[in-house]
């Protein structure tokens, strides 16, 4: 149930619903569960419903934590 | 996300932890509360690689469904099967579940009523709406990650009048059964792997205790490999640092805060109860229910039902006993034999976040 892979919006409304991209399939979303949610911001999407946003720095960060761990590691953006 | 799968950072983080773990005499026990772990943790062939380095992982009360007690799916059953013109909505793996009374899947409804699977709790509201003249009724599981969906339905029903609409609920919170655990002391738990959803929601502070009193300590992980091993990483340093704390390897997706939103929403709609868990038995303030305002919406209210709990599991199914981390799946005498995906005698066979289906799909001998 708890699929961790980030949708893309790709289309809201006033109403807060919408659709995301959701490895290549669109599906459709609620967003009344979050603030301020935009097209083209990622999410994390949970029985038909959008719980978080995914904050871009905090991801970056984490790769590159990981790629201490694997320092033959290249070419990963 | 390749990167979070990637075999040589998969590798370098399994080294790292060797190094951390070798400075603990004995294998470190680890409760992974969350179901989708459990699936990670099998999936990618993690939880001998960890044997291998001195971990040993234990699977919690992370999957609602499984934890879900049977006398609710009787409530269910008893819905559908007595009551004509009733629609009975659900999500796909409570079908399944075995009970005494047969499951969703097997029992004959009454005249005009039926069983729809649903996706999302908003296609339980859809369905009331285009059958006016039906009773509609959304048997919603789930944890804090599901709830706000869930209890949301609740609100728009209310505002839109839709009459006909009620939820059927066994709606769980996460700390409460983590404390029953660590005083039960029926397992020696040194360290959480705290469920990244459920903490996407309701942050990192309601985990406090866990640190503070009882001095185990955790970390709230995502669901890719890596993730993980790297919130294993941490609990090891929190364990040899003598420094029980609430880490975050999942900081992408999860706040400290949580969602704080779904949270008002929550306590808006929502207040606590005492609940009974398959295995774990009646915890306090456990559970959610709909609050006296939405009472008219709350299925136990409105059809007048009286779930009383007993231990009603089907014979030898020890689903209980690994809910509590208790056994290991194979220790199960009906595992593999008597009880198998295609005849499941409980629900931790039956739900995609179950120990005993993840055992056997990937870790059977």
């Amino acid at each position: 149930m708890c699929l961790g892979i980030p949708a893309k919006v790709v289309q809201i409304d006033d109403s807060q619903e919408g659709k995301v991209e959701y490895l290549g399939t669109k599906v459709k979303t609620n967003f009344s569960l979050l603030e301020d949610v935009r097209k083209g911001d990622w999410v994390i999407i949970h029985a038909g419903f959008a719980i978080s946003k995914l904050n871009k720095k905090e991801a970056q960060e984490t790769l590159e934590l990981l790629r201490e761990f694997a320092p033959t590691l290249e070419g990963l953006d | 996300m390749d990167e979070y799968r990637d075999k040589r950072v998969i590798r370098g983080l399994l080294a790292e932890i060797e190094k951390k773990a070798r400075f603990i005499l004995e294998p470190v026990k680890i409760m992974e509360v969350c179901g989708t772990h459990t699936m990670t943790i099998h999936k990618f062939g993690l939880r001998k690689l960890l044997e291998e380095v001195g971990v040993e992982m234990l699977s919690g009360p992370g999957c609602p469904v499984c934890i879900t007690p049977n006398e609710i799916h009787h409530a269910a059953i008893e819905l559908v099967t007595g009551r004509k013109n009733y629609i009975l909505t659900t999500f796909g793996d409570m079908t399944r579940v075995p009970t005494q009374h047969g499951s969703l899947q097997t029992i004959v409804p009454a005249s005009g009523s039926m069983v729809k699977i649903v996706y999302s709790p908003t296609e339980s509201l859809e369905i009331a709406k285009q059958n006016p003249s039906k009773d509609v009724i959304f048997f919603g599981v789930g944890f804090e990650t599901t709830i706000p969906a869930i209890v949301l339905t609740a609100k728009f029903a209310q505002e839109e009048r839709i009459d006909n609409y009620s939820i059927l609920s066994a709606l769980w919170i996460i700390p409460p059964p983590l404390r029953a655990i660590l005083e039960s002391k029926d397992t020696k738990i040194q360290g959480f792997l705290y469920p990244g959803h459920v903490s996407a929601i309701i942050g990192e502070e309601p985990y406090r205790f866990v640190a503070d009193e009882f001095g185990i300590p955790g970390c709230i992980a995502g669901f890719e490999p890596s993730d993980v091993l790297l919130a294993i990483s941490s609990i090891l340093d929190q364990i040899n640092e003598e420094k029980a704390r609430i880490a975050n390897e999942y900081s992408r997706v999860v706040r400290p805060s949580g969602n704080t939103k779904a949270q008002a929403l929550m306590d808006d709609i929502c207040e606590t109860k005492d609940a009974h868990w398959r295995g774990l038995g009646l915890i306090p303030e456990s559970g959610l229910m709909l609050k006296k305002k939405y009472s008219q919406i709350d299925a136990e209210t409105k059809y007048g039902l009286n779930i009383v709990y007993r231990s009603s599991d089907l014979p030898g199914c020890r689903c209980g006993d690994v809910l509590k981390g208790k056994i290991s799946p194979p220790e199960c005498g009906l595992f593999g034999k008597k009880c198998n995906p295609d005849s499941p005698h409980g629900p931790c066979m039956v739900s995609f976040e179950g120990a005993c289906l993840a055992y056997y799909k990937y870790d059977r001998k």
